[in-house]
């Protein structure tokens, strides 16, 4: 479980997060939703441990990572895996290399249990005979695959996500979206997702933050998102008119 | 940012490039992969330029020395002295500061924009030792090698020359080469190698390392780089030489 108390981070005089306090719990999918520059970036950053918090606390079943030597710290970003938005796959490696490279700095396993290893990652987000192509030769959605099964190749107990389906068509990106969850259910990973897309807010999300102008504005489920009054809410998640008859749709069923 | 921060800067990542690599496996990977990326790929043009420089500086030494009381042995001796002392190791390090300068910034600018070495941080790597420690090594050991190339081939460029344009026989020309040689010669060009090498690694993987925007900052990082690189290598020429020499 992480567990967030008080969160504060700036840029020099801007202050970005302002007490952000909330929970993730394993087996489930969290997303953090809310508009560009409401510090969703920063926050998805700061419990990576990218970004130091000037207050505040960040618990990861209960080891607070900035209260930790070194080598304990290290320890833990063993047990974190992330997906970056642009993948973040290194360009001179192989898909194949790609997911072995935590494997290969992190345990001392032989080439073949290593391979094992890839292949088992691989074929978890259904990419077959990929393993000898570069990044540059996959097409979107497969390098987010390849990022997920790199994600995952160290069995993390927390997994982070930064937009993971940006600048994928729709059909990928739900096939990105039922991955990651079916991935979270199946080893009882914490997820933590920051995202833009309603569709997955309607089909992932088990908690939903919605964070406004730095701070948490409102927190709950994807059920409960449809019935909240919560007025920035319901301005940027039903913005669009589909989404506006979604709701009322759903409104309509339940009453 | 000014000066001062920089240089700041710059030391405090070398503090980080030095520290032990976290796995050896994957540091000699990177290593060798370096070596050939940074040295190996580098000998066709570093043989190219040497062999007709070469040429010109016995060229223009024989042009130079056309009296009837200079002995044409002089022309080997004035180039292989030119050669030694200052085209190879420093003219060949700001050819490679230009070409491989600009491929470290962009490679690494490139891994920075697109989130890679972020990638390296949150799974717990050192980034900066992990990318930049091999370049350093591999500069440092390799490029001695390279311009003891140059060298061979700077002074082979004069004979050459020599014998197709008939300002000078190929005998008195290997006279003058071997007149008066003194081994500290070598010694000066191989520490001015090994600190140009230094500068040619460290240099543009600051740049790389640090660049913030996109695509076009990390083409603007790369000339900053290269551009920064031979400045340094011309000053640290310039107060090598005093502190060796005079």
């Amino acid at each position: 479980m992480i567990e967030v108390k008080n969160l504060h981070k700036g840029f020099g005089d801007v202050k970005v997060l302002k007490g952000i306090t909330t929970t993730f719990h394993p087996g489930k999918t969290s997303l953090i939703i809310g508009q560009s520059g409401s510090g969703k970036t920063v926050f998805l950053k700061s419990l990576i441990g990218l970004h130091i918090p000037e207050e505040g606390t960040i618990s990861f079943d209960g080891m607070i990572n900035t209260k930790v030597t070194n080598e304990e710290k290290r320890q833990w970003r063993q047990e974190v895996g992330m997906v970056f938005q642009g993948s973040a796959l290194f360009d001179s490696q192989t898909v194949a290399e790609n997911v072995m490279f935590p494997l290969k700095m992190f345990t001392n396993q032989s080439q073949s249990e290593m391979l094992d290893r890839v292949n088992f990652a691989l074929n978890r987000v259904h990419l077959k005979n990929s393993n000898k192509k570069l990044p540059a030769e996959l097409s979107g959605g497969m390098q987010k695959r390849v990022a997920i099964a790199r994600a995952i190749v160290m069995n993390p107990k927390y997994l982070f996500c930064d937009e993971p389906n940006s600048g994928l068509d729709p059909q990928t990106a739900i096939v990105i979206d039922n991955l990651i969850q079916e991935i979270t259910d199946e080893f009882n990973i914490t997820t933590v997702i920051n995202t833009h897309d309603m569709n997955s807010v309607m089909e992932i999300g088990e908690k939903i933050i919605f964070l406004k102008d730095g701070r948490k504005a409102w927190e709950g489920s994807s059920n409960e998102i449809f019935k909240t009054d919560n007025e920035a809410v319901v301005n940027f998640v039903y913005s669009s008119n589909l989404f506006k008859k979604v709701r009322e749709a759903y409104l309509k069923e339940t009453k | 940012m000014n000066y001062i921060e920089h240089i700041g800067k710059y030391f405090l990542m070398l503090v980080q490039v030095f520290k032990k690599p976290q796995k050896n496996r994957v540091f000699y990977e990177a290593l060798m992969k370096e070596i050939e990326e940074l040295g190996l790929k580098s000998l066709g043009i570093i043989i190219f330029i040497s062999f007709f420089i070469g040429g010109v500086i016995a060229l223009q030494t024989a042009l130079n020395l056309d009296s009837p009381f200079i002995p044409d042995s002089l022309i080997g001796f004035a180039a292989k002295r030119s050669i030694i002392l200052e085209f190879a190791p420093t003219f060949c390090s700001i050819i490679l500061a230009g070409k491989v300068g600009s491929y470290i910034t962009s490679s690494i600018g490139a891994m920075r924009v697109t989130e890679q070495i972020d990638a390296l941080e949150v799974m717990g790597i050192n980034a900066i030792s992990y990318l930049v420690l091999p370049k350093v090594l591999s500069t440092v050991f390799f490029y001695p090698f390279l311009i003891i190339l140059a060298m061979i081939m700077g002074i082979f460029g004069g004979w050459v020359t020599g014998v197709l344009s008939g300002l000078f026989t190929g005998a008195d020309y290997i006279i003058g080469i071997q007149t008066t040689f003194d081994p500290f010669l070598i010694t000066y060009a191989m520490i001015k190698t090994l600190v140009f090498a230094f500068l040619i690694a460290t240099v543009p993987s600051y740049h790389g390392y640090y660049v913030k925007g996109g695509s076009i900052a990390v083409g603007k990082a790369s000339t900053q780089a290269v551009v920064w690189t031979i400045i340094l290598i011309v000053l640290a020429n310039y107060f090598l030489t005093q502190m060796l020499l005079t």
